[in-house]
């Protein structure tokens, strides 16, 4: 009788291969540029960063403006007990920044762009797709996946600014409205608890986070197996995996960074 | 078929297994230049994936892939996007790019991996739309198109860069006998107007005859016999016989199935 693969071998296999993934990506692309052509498509990527950023908006926004309420809500109730509710705009600002904004924003968007990834390039495989553009010789890393990988890349930090916006937005009309705090007020106490450090951190992870997403993606899309269930096991699969990935990393750099600078 | 230094394509003692399955034992195949090589074999008996092989998509467990003499099996990935630029591959269900119209189908190989100006591009695919007898369906999607013509663009394609060597997997396969014999003679026209070595795999014996100049059978995983078509129809090889014959008595269904 055969034996399964262990589930940590599995796991070093999987993470081996993105990480080829990642680097023949890179390989082709520089391939490319070496012969004094551009890497890719500029129109796919565009669309592409087309569908991640400016389609992703108005989830994002919505999402992080009722968590930013609620969070500023809640917590307020509570620090209100003790008088001081006065702490919500810098609680509300740091959660956001440091961990929340881009940990909801890589969830939303791992959910959403990361399943229509896998989803289209799943598709492509199974119908041969993928494979007849690389028997063309046109290199289909460079081709189908460099665009998205950069354009995820790139758009998360941005998305995770407008997160951080509109999270702000709804915890300053609810402290307005429960706790009488003016909206100057919010702004100012928020903008003196925030340490740059914060920020940097928040950025950071929001590419990291956005690198994990695009190349988890596509890694599920092209590995497809199995026609119309193959592709629909392997796009559960990418968002629950893009979803852990960007949890897992988030707690990883949180470490890090609790070890560094001691906060 | 003996090996000839004019060969196009090179098979030494080719292996390939997936796990402990073992798809190919000992290929050994050599197809000279400008032939017309039909492989034929049974279902799932491992004809595509030796086109696979060819165009470096998979790689040997053993043995050696050369074409015009570079070893296929060892190329870098790189190497291989360029070799590949020599080759066109027809594919069974056209695989055709779904977002893509037939133009730009037809286009994507020029735009990507020549210099050429959206005029001669729009030139070339005209032409080869011409040659395959679909000019009309320029700027349909595939969605749009029956299974024959989405085939015939597919032969477009595979063609579209003037390539050396051409890999038909499965032409006709599903075609009815009128549109599967405008394939065949596109198959004959287009090897002689282009020069190109063609493989072509298929169980179609009314088409691999037609189109043959060599050809082979792959039978458990090994090439048993290969030679000209008039010798393969009078071969004495009682699989070969059964085969071509498409009778149900002899080695064929009696023989173990490899697995």
């Amino acid at each position: 009788m055969q034996r399964s693969p262990s589930p940590i071998r599995t796991t070093l296999q999987h993470l081996s291969s993105v990480v080829w993934l990642l680097v023949d990506t890179g390989k082709e692309m520089g391939d490319r540029m070496m012969r004094g052509r551009l890497p890719f498509r500029f129109s796919i990527f565009f669309e592409q960063t087309d569908r991640t950023g400016v389609g992703s908006i108005a989830l994002i926004s919505l999402v992080s403006f009722f968590i930013g309420l609620t969070m500023a809500l809640l917590t307020g109730y509570q620090l209100q007990t003790f008088g001081q509710e006065r702490l919500v705009p810098g609680l509300v600002g740091i959660s956001f920044t440091r961990e929340l904004g881009p940990l909801m924003t890589g969830i939303m968007i791992a959910a959403r762009i990361g399943a229509a990834y896998t989803a289209e390039l799943g598709t492509m495989t199974v119908s041969e797709e993928v494979e007849a553009i690389e028997a063309m010789g046109i290199g289909p890393l460079r081709f189908l996946v460099g665009p998205r990988v950069l354009a995820v890349f790139f758009l998360l930090p941005c998305l995770v600014v407008v997160s951080n916006f509109t999270a702000m937005s709804g915890a300053a009309l609810i402290s307005r409205w429960a706790f009488d705090i003016p909206f100057t007020r919010f702004i100012d106490t928020a903008l003196d608890s925030m340490l740059i450090r914060d920020i940097i951190a928040g950025t950071i992870k929001s590419f990291l986070f956005g690198l994990i997403i695009g190349l988890v993606s596509c890694y599920k899309g092209l590995t497809v197996k199995g026609g119309a269930a193959g592709v629909g096991n392997a796009t559960t699969s990418s968002v629950v995996t893009a979803i852990t990935t960007v949890i897992g990393f988030d707690t990883l750099c949180n470490i890090v960074l609790v070890a560094l600078f001691d906060t | 078929m003996n090996t000839t230094p004019a060969s196009s394509v090179e098979m030494k003692d080719v292996h390939l297994a997936f796990g402990e399955k073992e798809i190919l034992s000992g290929i050994n195949l050599s197809v000279p230049q400008k032939a017309r090589l039909v492989i034929l074999g049974q279902s799932g008996g491992g004809k595509s994936t030796l086109l696979r092989l060819i165009l470096g998509i998979l790689r040997p467990t053993k043995g050696e892939v050369t074409f015009k003499g570079l070893t296929v099996s060892r190329m870098s990935r790189l190497r291989l996007n360029r070799m590949r630029q020599k080759i066109g591959m027809v594919y069974q269900y056209s695989a055709l790019i779904s977002s893509l119209s037939v133009r730009d189908n037809l286009a994507l190989p020029l735009e990507e991996l020549t210099r050429k100006s959206r005029d001669e591009i729009d030139q070339l695919v005209d032409e080869k739309l011409e040659l395959v007898g679909m000019a009309d369906a320029r700027d349909k999607m595939p969605a749009e198109l029956s299974g024959g013509m989405r085939k015939r663009i597919g032969l477009a394609r595979g063609i579209i860069m003037d390539p050396e060597l051409i890999l038909y997997d499965e032409p006709s396969a599903g075609l009815d006998p009128v549109i599967s014999s405008v394939i065949n003679e596109l198959i004959i026209s287009l090897s002689e107007k282009i020069g190109a070595t063609s493989i072509i795999v298929t169980h179609e014996m009314d088409s691999a005859f037609k189109v043959a100049t060599h050809m082979a059978m792959l039978y458990q995983g090994t090439i048993i016999a290969a030679d000209t078509p008039e010798r393969f129809k009078n071969s004495d090889n009682p699989v070969v016989a059964q085969f071509i014959a498409g009778e149900t008595e002899g080695p064929i269904l009696q023989a173990p199935q490899k697995t």
